[in-house]
């Protein structure tokens, strides 16, 4: 009993950071005015902290939370709909390539922000109705990459420092 | 356990590599299958307002905002079109590059002005 009370606690905890960073994001100034609405993807490094600290249960409800209370405040039902479509295969893919255990934590980071990008661009595409959008595929896969990297190796850090505390 | 970390790098940057050739590979398919475009259609604010033929070539100044005061200047020569002057803050508009294809578009977002390649009326 005890146990699960501390979990959910803590999940809420993470929920709400995910939250913070994804408002942060929303702050910092446009990385590239070409493509408004391009984003660093920082609430990832809570998500795949929980892939690799719990397990991908915890992960999806995180995310899931996280996307529907951030575009209930923050955005509408489009951002809604790109959000989810986004962390949905995001989270997908991250969690097979962490199943085949073939590659690191910014590995399956960096693929995690690529197809995030992805999963917005078909969302995107689909609303849209217009193929064009395509185009834009081979900026995102460039910065999901970078972005990947960074969260990634954030995420590591947080891993590395969560064990040493005791109640984790 | 040192060279499963070490072959575990190995593929990550095996990984990015193939999302970059992915994401090359699409970006030139998609630019393969572009259509030439044959008129330039003017929106304001989401409405379509004029229309002009890419084979004609021609300048014009389209207006917008409450007073007019919203200038951009549509340039059609040589089958492509591009916007020469704004008077909006930013520019991008007309820092753009030409554009001649079904699709493509010129956005001016302060003046919510989209200038757009279609293949008929």
């Amino acid at each position: 009993m005890k146990n699960q009370t501390k979990k959910i606690t803590f999940l809420g905890v993470m929920t709400a950071f995910a939250m913070v960073l994804s408002y942060l994001e929303l702050l910092l100034p446009p990385i590239w005015s070409a493509v408004p609405g391009i984003k660093v993807g920082m609430p990832n490094i809570i998500i795949i902290f929980l892939l690799y600290k719990l397990s991908f249960k915890e992960a999806v409800a995180v995310s899931f939370i996280r996307v529907c209370l951030t575009a209930l405040l923050f955005g509408n039902v489009m951002s809604l709909i790109y959000s989810i479509s986004g962390a949905a295969l995001s989270l997908a893919v991250m969690f097979i390539l962490k199943k085949t255990d073939r590659f690191s934590m910014v590995g399956v980071s960096v693929a995690g922000g690529v197809f995030h990008n992805l999963g917005q661009i078909i969302a995107a595409i689909i609303v849209m109705q217009t193929k064009e959008i395509g185009y834009y595929m081979i900026v995102l896969s460039i910065t999901g990459i970078i972005a990947g990297i960074f969260v990634g190796l954030a995420g590591a850090l947080c891993l590395k420092y969560s064990k040493k505390i005791k109640f984790l | 356990m040192f060279s499963k970390e070490k072959s575990r790098y190995i593929n990550d940057i095996l990984l990015c590599i193939g999302i970059l050739a992915v994401a090359l590979i699409a970006f030139l398919v998609f630019k393969a299958t572009m259509k030439d475009g044959k008129i330039v259609t003017v929106s304001i604010n989401g409405k379509e307002t004029q229309g002009y033929s890419l084979s004609v070539d021609a300048e014009n100044v389209i207006t917008s905002g409450k007073n007019g005061e919203y200038q951009n200047m549509l340039v059609i020569k040589d089958g492509k079109a591009y916007v020469k002057e704004a008077n909006c803050r930013d520019k991008i508009c007309v820092s753009h590059r030409k554009i001649s294809k079904v699709g493509e578009t010129i956005v001016c977002l302060p003046h919510k002005l989209v200038i757009s390649i279609d293949n008929d009326g």
